[in-house]
């Protein structure tokens, strides 16, 4: 039997940094991608779109990633569709974090006093335009700090992909721990790695509150 | 379309929900009144004049909310034996989320400390209160009214985070959809059950908690 230096199981856990980065990514721009898409037809002015938009966040908030991913991964074969593992955790990941970008967003919109939208109505503009060129480019200003702490949270979200078999960083070290019998050399170890990620980001987060709050 | 959905079959394993439900929220009971324990006693230390303290409580306060709660699970259960410290499934499952939820508690109650004016503290110094009465009596009943709301939502939270514990076998709702799923193969009607009884749960905790927050702080929850 092959002996692990300790070396071999950092080596290994670094080779798997990537794809839990990947996933991120992914699930963050196509939840951005969909955020974006719920959040304007979401303001607008027709009552029964707002309260699906409202609902489907509240879904979303409301119940376990873990089951989100289980109905995914189990529930997408019925419909004849063949879900592999990387299928299962984007597309759940992505729902999961369009539901909150969406409320995120929606609350910086709604923190833009009403008189700019008045303005731009009295200006002339229709829904889209006040949106494009009054509302968003104010309320960009005040989403981006929350934007990146969730990336924080989407970060962590990512090792429950995990379980339905996708192999990130936390599977890695199941696998490796199954292999080495040394779980508190390599939980330890992927701890710090996670903290690695998502520590700048949260300190990111941090200043760029800072900053917004010295502007207002 | 070949497949039909039955729910009916799930019927008869009513008594395995509710067992699984009773785990659910008995865990979480312990991480909510055990974590706001914790997330006191950390917000009180960063007003300490001790400075390895404060650095001690950020430290945890950082570690803790900046790695995946699946990961502090997975140390406590398989990590620590190799320090001769053996948890049951249950007791890793229930560390592990009291340690989390105290974390982010710390937080949230530090924000309502500070947005207690000085004003308060000063006048019950007055009065001639100690430092103990002053800051149990009158600062943190009030910063504790003013961050109720984050704090319920924090609790709802770490119940609907508590899934993962199914991971180390301990016998939570998830468990039970799991087991439920491998002997009678209707994994998506089992899953989407217990989804909904999630969903309920979380509103029901939500409005028990704020109900219960009424009570607490007599009016003063916003």
């Amino acid at each position: 039997m092959n002996e692990f230096t300790l070396w071999d199981i950092v080596r290994n856990l670094l080779y798997a940094v990537p794809w839990t980065l990947l996933l991120s990514a992914i699930a963050f721009a196509g939840g951005g991608f969909v955020a974006l898409i719920l959040l304007v037809i979401g303001l607008g002015s027709n009552k029964p779109v707002r309260v699906a938009v409202k609902l489907y966040v509240e879904l979303f908030q409301s119940t376990p990633l873990l089951m989100q991913l289980f109905l995914v991964y189990f529930g997408l074969p019925l419909l004849g569709i063949d879900v592999s593992a990387w299928l299962a955790a984007g597309s759940c990941l992505t729902l999961y974090s369009s539901a909150f970008l969406t409320d995120i967003w929606r609350g910086s919109v709604e923190a833009i006093p009403k008189g700019q939208w008045e303005g731009s109505s009295s200006l002339g503009l229709h829904y889209l335009a006040q949106l494009r060129l009054v509302i968003l480019p104010q309320a960009t200003r005040m989403a981006i700090p929350p934007t990146v702490g969730f990336l924080v949270q989407l970060v962590k979200s990512t090792a429950l992909a995990s379980i339905v078999g996708y192999h990130e960083l936390t599977k890695t070290a199941q696998i490796l721990t199954n292999a080495t019998f040394q779980p508190f050399v390599i939980f330890g170890a992927v701890a710090l790695l996670y903290f690695l990620i998502c520590y700048p980001l949260t300190r990111w987060s941090r200043g760029l509150e800072k900053q917004l709050a010295r502007q207002y | 379309m070949g497949y039909e959905f039955d729910f009916g079959a799930l019927l008869q394993y009513l008594g395995f929900f509710l067992e699984g439900t009773a785990v659910t929220l008995g865990l979480t009971a312990v991480a909510s009144l055990v974590g706001t324990g914790i997330g006191v006693a950390g917000a009180a230390a960063v007003g300490s004049k001790r400075p390895w303290l404060r650095k001690f409580v950020a430290a945890y306060v950082e570690l803790i909310r900046n790695t995946p709660f699946i990961v502090q699970m997975f140390f406590f259960f398989f990590g620590l034996p190799s320090l001769g410290v053996r948890l049951s499934a249950l007791a890793a499952a229930a560390l592990a989320m009291t340690i989390n939820l105290g974390a982010y508690a710390i937080e949230i109650i530090r924000a309502g400390l500070e947005g207690i004016a000085p004003g308060q503290g000063e006048a019950a110094l007055s009065l001639g209160l100690g430092p103990l009465p002053i800051f149990g009596l009158v600062v943190l009943p009030q910063a504790l009214a003013n961050v109720y709301p984050a704090l319920v939502g924090q609790i709802t939270i770490t119940m609907l985070e508590s899934a993962v514990v199914s991971q180390i076998a301990v016998v939570d709702l998830t468990h039970v959809a799991d087991f439920i799923q491998s002997r009678n193969f209707r994994s998506f009607e089992t899953y989407l059950v217990v989804t909904v009884i999630y969903l309920l749960l979380a509103i029901g905790l939500r409005r028990l908690l704020a109900f219960a927050g009424r009570g607490l702080f007599a009016g003063r929850v916003k």
